[in-house]
């Protein structure tokens, strides 16, 4: 493809967030009338990049060319006028706007202020690329993919003919993915260059030209579409196992614990964040739940830990002592306490959600326990002595008890959440993303937690991003795609490669 | 493009002894200007300002009193606002609470007042303005609750409602009839009137204040209450996570802070004034709302700021009318050091960075 | 009946003013509970700066010219500096909306009654009370269609035609210039925020500041610039206020609860500043239609004055229930921005 100018090619760019390499040496080249794939997993450093094209951040060491010549891209203003657009996952709309007032917005110098040109020219767009949208729509009455319509065409209107995506298919169904490809085939037509950034594979075969492949901030290379395979992709994605020496033991008389079935949860728009979902947990045993960031991990626990409304299906708990079932579905986190459940939740969002970032450690200790004991008065004794234990055992770094938990590292602040819903004495414990942001020995104390809970019979649901954690700390891992299950392993045999597959698969049955 | 000339950001934390001082240095720098406000306006010499002040707010027993009422009271309602605040609910409504606890007690007092003998009557007074204060207060709490109706301008309006309904039965019930007013009640009787302890009329009314205070600081600190309301104002994720029913905090929480609001409105019709008009809350219920952000929701720091604002308004009437000024003089100064303070919080919260010397920060 | 419209529109014209430039304001985000303060802090300008003018010529030689300019002048200020150190505040300083709001008020009341009560002596005067006569009675001139009607009568026009054409201008064209001109601007407002880019941009930044800053909308100078236009205009409601309908004369406390009436204006009008004409008038009329409706003893006049709170209450909890978006308070209101937050 001789033809093809270079639309942007970048130059052994290297960004450093403090000691964290986002990127390093990455070589891109997209050229007009073509369509490029950025595949990667979370945190390779995908978005990043993009970032830098689209001016919000600025490279330490590279270059960056616009049709063969350097450019400097300091601010979102000055991709605008390289004719740069990015599309970004979080839209940025006024929700009470309609279509064409948000996409008009910003916009200076253009003339007398009408309305119903612009709406024209929104029009013009839709037609000439097959967009379904009604310019005096307002937002709020939009589903997520005619959001996504709007955000493109706010930048097509802008002149871009270098569309960045960055994961424009998450939020999407299959139908809605389908009709997005179709419509950026016919931008490829059109001439323009289109970046897409993505870690479906299926979606990179089917759409892209080339592909180029990062994983942890490095760039591994690129390769023609027609001329790859699965199995190479995710190869690259992944690389090779690394051994961790995580210790693993073999679960100790494993009964069942929780049994979810048929599990089934919409959003507001109607939009399946979980579809039917079977899986059990096992006393004595880690199970893993593996799967691309968004693929329903959060709904799911939520959904166990009484947070999230269900629309069909069950969630069963086995009570260890009498064998008895109790129906845990549509009830609250009180109620489900007062069954005598003892479920433990590390949730994803530390600070929002598992502890409260003002509050000193004695007092997030008490967010359990609070209610416990008669009178309308707090007991603070064990709080004060659980939160020195955890300090002591646990090893946080704290000027005191009482110090807000938001001002202590991540590290820290994991600490005393996995601390405190460990001393719940719990017989199911769910960790969402329990070591993200951590560093190495917090990391391992982590690990090492969970396992003396397994130890202990307690039935314990980790999700992971990283695979190779994943497969040296787990019995068992269940693979989630699109709020689908694509696959239950067993950790001891299954490799990277087969759960890579089976991540990118959800969605496409 | 050019560069700014300092950039802003959050501090983490700063030290408790220099947020201390920077608000110390506000509060002086707000006294300073004042100073010269009076001087502009009455000629008087800036350190006479100062003497005529603290004269007027403690120069004989009778202002030491007055100045402890005032505080009292402004501090009741400043304390009956906090929880409510605490959990991030804005109720500016406290005025019109306040009121109904008012109305409810005149009411009690007129039709009852002379017929109970006083152990009978003063419990009755005192569950009737809770109730009046409290279904004040809940009103807009149940539709935040169940709509999410913004309670700012609900409680806004609750004020004037209510003090139009004051207004209705000051004119139904005007002694003399016509005149407009209710007048003193029970005047010759007192019945209904909170007894004067050791020949002071207004200790009662302190000491209730007193035992407010130390409930509020209780409840806030160390009641389970307390500390639901503290998670669900800084987090409702937080809150419903460990099961808090966050709407059920919301509406128990305001049914209390309008409760204590009824109580002010006691204090005020049946410990001070022994009337009602519209104007019984005096806007109050305004200053308080300052009081209790400025206090950090803090009740220990509240007794504090209450006492400076009344310190003030107290010692700017006195100049005023030393220099046959009008009163309102009091407002402007009030204006002032309410300005400086919250002035002050943003280089508490907020650091700035002057950039000329570090040009490489920015790329 | 026609006096009676006519004076609900003379009580709804201060309304009028104050809750158009409140609405100015809180479509960029900013609840401006300050508004009661600098409507009083207008008028108390304004009385200031007429009081020095007739002082310093006597209200006998006074220029009509500068009679209205030179109070209209000080009201702008005077709500100008009110809306600068509001925004100051809470744009530059990110403080509180409410207490700030608040605190401004306390300070303009403060300071309208401080200076209407203590201006005489402070200005050594000769003068028993304030009493502007001579310039309300500028800012009173209406149009001379007496003149019209003296010489329909003359004419020997039919009385009926005389009685219409004088109703007809009582209703339409008995009012001061400041009347007229709060109409217009509160038709302006609407044009502008509704079929302006500079009323997109101001409703972008009010509604959702993260997303105005990533267009490149300047949100601090947009939210200046409206908090202090808004004070402005709500300021000559203040103006209004004790030239035309007080006859020049001061009294404390007078305005009374005007500025949170102006307030609930902006609620009862969902926030659009051309149903406010015709809110304000309904207003107006709510809080004098106790004196049309025969038989009603002055308690339950009082009652009436809470309808136009009631009203607002209702229709406060009719959109929250409704959740119709474009009748919700813009969504940041009351929230400080700060970009690095986002």
């Amino acid at each position: 493809m001789s033809d093809k100018t270079p639309a942007i090619e970048l130059k052994n760019i290297t960004k450093t967030f403090g000691k964290v390499v986002a990127n390093k040496d990455v070589c891109l080249t997209v050229n007009y009338g073509e369509i490029l794939s950025i595949l990667g997993e979370n945190g390779s450093g995908k978005t990043t990049l993009m970032n830098m094209i689209s001016g919000i951040y600025y490279p330490d060491a590279g270059q960056i060319l616009v049709g063969g010549k350097e450019v400097i891209i300091a601010s979102p203003k000055d991709a605008f006028q390289y004719k740069i657009g990015m599309i970004h996952q979080h839209f940025k709309l006024v929700d009470v706007f309609s279509a064409t007032e948000n996409i008009i917005l910003g916009l200076e110098n253009q003339g007398r202020y009408d309305l119903k040109a612009a709406a024209q020219r929104v029009r013009e767009i839709s037609e000439q690329y097959g967009f379904d949208i009604d310019p005096n729509q307002k937002i709020y009455e939009m589903s997520v993919s005619q959001k996504q319509t709007v955000e493109i065409i706010k930048v097509l209107y802008r002149g871009a003919d270098i569309l960045i995506l960055d994961e424009p298919t998450a939020v999407l169904t299959p139908q809605e993915t389908e009709k997005l490809f179709k419509i950026l085939r016919r931008m490829r037509e059109d001439g323009k260059a289109i970046v897409i950034i993505t870690h479906k594979l299926h979606e990179v075969l089917s759409l892209s030209d080339k592909v180029a492949v990062l994983r942890k901030g490095e760039y591994i290379g690129t390769v023609n579409t027609a001329e790859t395979s699965e199995n190479q992709l995710t190869e690259m994605m992944v690389g090779k196992k690394v051994s961790l020496n995580i210790q693993r033991s073999e679960p100790k008389d494993p009964r069942e614990r929780l049994i979810v079935a048929h599990l089934k949860c919409e959003n507001k728009e109607g939009i399946k964040e979980l579809d039917d979902v079977c899986f059990t947990a096992n006393s004595g045993e880690i199970l893993g739940i593996a799967g691309i960031a968004g693929s329903g991990q959060r709904e799911l626990l939520e959904t166990i830990a009484g947070l999230h409304p269900a629309n069909y299906g069950g969630i069963q708990y086995v009570d260890p002592a009498t064998g008895k079932l109790e129906n845990l579905r549509d009830k609250t986190p009180l109620e489900i306490r007062n069954l005598g459940v003892r479920l433990s939740f590390v949730p994803e969002d530390r600070l929002g959600m598992g502890l409260v970032g003002n509050m000193g450690i004695t007092d997030n200790m008490m967010l359990r326990s609070y209610r416990a004991g008669k009178g309308a008065f707090l007991k603070k004794k064990e709080p004060e002595s659980l939160a020195d234990r955890i300090i002591s055992q646990l090893e946080v770094v704290t000027p005191d008890k009482a110090t807000p938990v938001r001002r202590l590292s991540g590290g820290n602040v994991q600490k005393v959440l996995v601390g405190r819903e460990i001393a719940a004495a719990p017989t199911v414990l769910m960790a969402a993303y329990p070591v993200r942001g951590l560093d190495i020995n917090s990391s391992y104390m982590i690990y090492n937690l969970l396992n003396e809970q397994k130890e202990k019979g307690v039935a314990v649901i980790f999700v992971g991003e990283d695979l190779d954690v994943l497969l040296e700390l787990c019995d068992r891992i269940v693979v989630i795609g699109q709020g689908r299950i694509t696959g239950i392993v067993d950790a001891r045999t299954t490799t990277k490669e087969e759960i890579g597959l089976l991540m990118t698969k959800g969605g496409s049955k | 493009m050019r560069e700014p000339l300092f950039h802003i950001s959050k501090r983490t934390e700063i030290a408790l002894v220099k947020a201390w001082l920077i608000r110390i240095a506000a509060i002086a720098l707000a006294l300073v200007l004042c100073a010269i406000v009076t001087f502009a306006l009455t000629g008087l010499n800036p350190l006479r300002v100062f003497a005529t002040l603290v004269d007027g707010a403690i120069g004989t027993a009778r202002r030491r009193w007055s100045l402890l009422q005032g505080t009292a009271i402004l501090l009741c309602i400043s304390l009956a606002v906090t929880p409510a605040f605490k959990m991030r609910f804005w109720n500016t409504g406290a005025e019109g609470q306040v009121l109904a606890g008012a109305m409810a007690t005149a009411t009690c007092m007129l039709f009852l007042g002379n017929r109970l003998p006083s152990p009978v009557l003063f419990p009755i007074m005192f569950v009737c303005a809770v109730i009046a204060g409290s279904v004040w207060g809940v009103i807009p709490a149940l539709f935040k609750a169940k709509w999410n109706t913004n309670e700012t301008l609900f409680t806004l309006m609750m004020n004037y409602i209510a003090m139009q309904i004051i207004n209705y039965f000051v004119y139904q019930w005007a002694v003399p009839k016509g005149s407009g007013q209710i007048g003193i009640i029970n005047g010759d009787t007192k019945a209904g009137w909170l007894p004067a302890i050791f020949g002071q009329s207004y200790l009662c009314n302190i000491l209730i204040v007193v035992v407010i205070t130390i409930f509020i600081f209780i409840y806030l600190r160390f009641s389970k209450h307390g500390y639901e309301i503290a998670v669900v104002g800084e987090s409702e994720n937080t809150a419903r996570y460990i099961g808090i029913n966050v709407k059920r905090v919301i509406i128990r929480t305001m049914l209390l802070s309008g409760a204590i609001c009824g109580i002010c409105g006691l204090l005020i019709v049946s410990g001070t004034d022994h009337t009602v008009t519209r104007d019984s809350a005096g806007g109050q219920g305004f200053t308080a709302i300052m009081v209790s952000w400025l206090a950090k929701f803090d009740p220990i720091v509240m007794i504090f700021v209450s006492m400076l604002i009344i310190f003030l308004q107290k010692g700017a009437i006195e100049i005023s009318t030393q220099f046959g000024l009008n009163k309102s003089f009091s407002e402007i100064l009030t204006g002032i050091i309410i300005f400086f303070i919250i002035g002050c919080e943003f280089f508490i919260n907020y650091q700035i960075h002057f950039n000329h010397s570090r040009k490489e920060a920015k790329a | 009946m026609i006096t009676f419209l006519q004076r609900a529109v003379i009580m709804g014209i201060p309304l009028l003013f104050g809750s158009t430039g409140e609405t100015i304001t809180e479509k960029s985000g900013h609840l401006n509970l300050g508004i009661p303060g600098v409507m009083y802090m207008g008028g108390i300008c304004a009385v200031i700066g007429a009081f020095f003018y007739e002082n310093a010529v006597g209200p006998e030689n006074i220029v009509p010219f500068l009679a209205i300019l030179i109070p209209l002048a000080c009201a702008l200020l005077g709500s100008l500096l009110m809306g600068l150190v509001y925004s100051f505040f809470t744009v530059t300083l990110r403080a509180n909306q409410n207490v700030t709001g608040l605190a401004l008020t306390t300070f303009g009341v403060g300071f309208g009654n401080f200076f209407g009560g203590s201006l005489i002596k402070l200005a050594d005067a000769d003068v028993p009370s304030i009493n502007l006569t001579a310039t309300s009675s500028v800012f009173k001139t209406k149009l001379p269609y007496d003149a019209l009607l003296n010489a329909m009568s003359a004419a020997n026009a039919p009385s009926w035609l005389t009685a219409f054409v004088r109703g007809f201008c009582d209703l339409f064209l008995s009012y001061s210039f400041l009347a007229y001109a709060a109409i217009i601007i509160a038709f302006a407002t609407a044009y502008i925020l509704k079929r302006t880019r500079v009323g997109l941009h101001l409703r972008a930044v009010g509604e959702n500041p993260g997303t105005a800053d990533a267009a490149g909308i300047n949100v601090g100078r947009y939210k200046y610039v409206s908090t202090c236009l808004g004070s402005m205009i709500a300021g000559l409601g203040g103006l209004y206020y004790i030239m035309d309908y007080a006859f020049g004369v001061w009294s404390n406390n007078g305005f009374g609860d005007r500025g949170w009436l102006a307030i609930a204006l902006v609620i009862f009008t969902v926030w659009k500043p051309n149903v406010g004409i015709i809110g304000s008038f309904l207003f107006g009329g709510l809080l004098i239609i106790h004196n049309y409706i025969p038989g009603l003893g002055v308690a339950d006049q009082e009652l009436i004055k809470a309808l136009p709170y009631v009203v607002t209450v209702i229709v406060l909890i009719f959109v929250s229930a409704r959740e119709k978006k474009e009748s919700l308070p813009p969504q940041s209101l009351g929230l400080s921005y700060f970009r690095e937050e986002r």
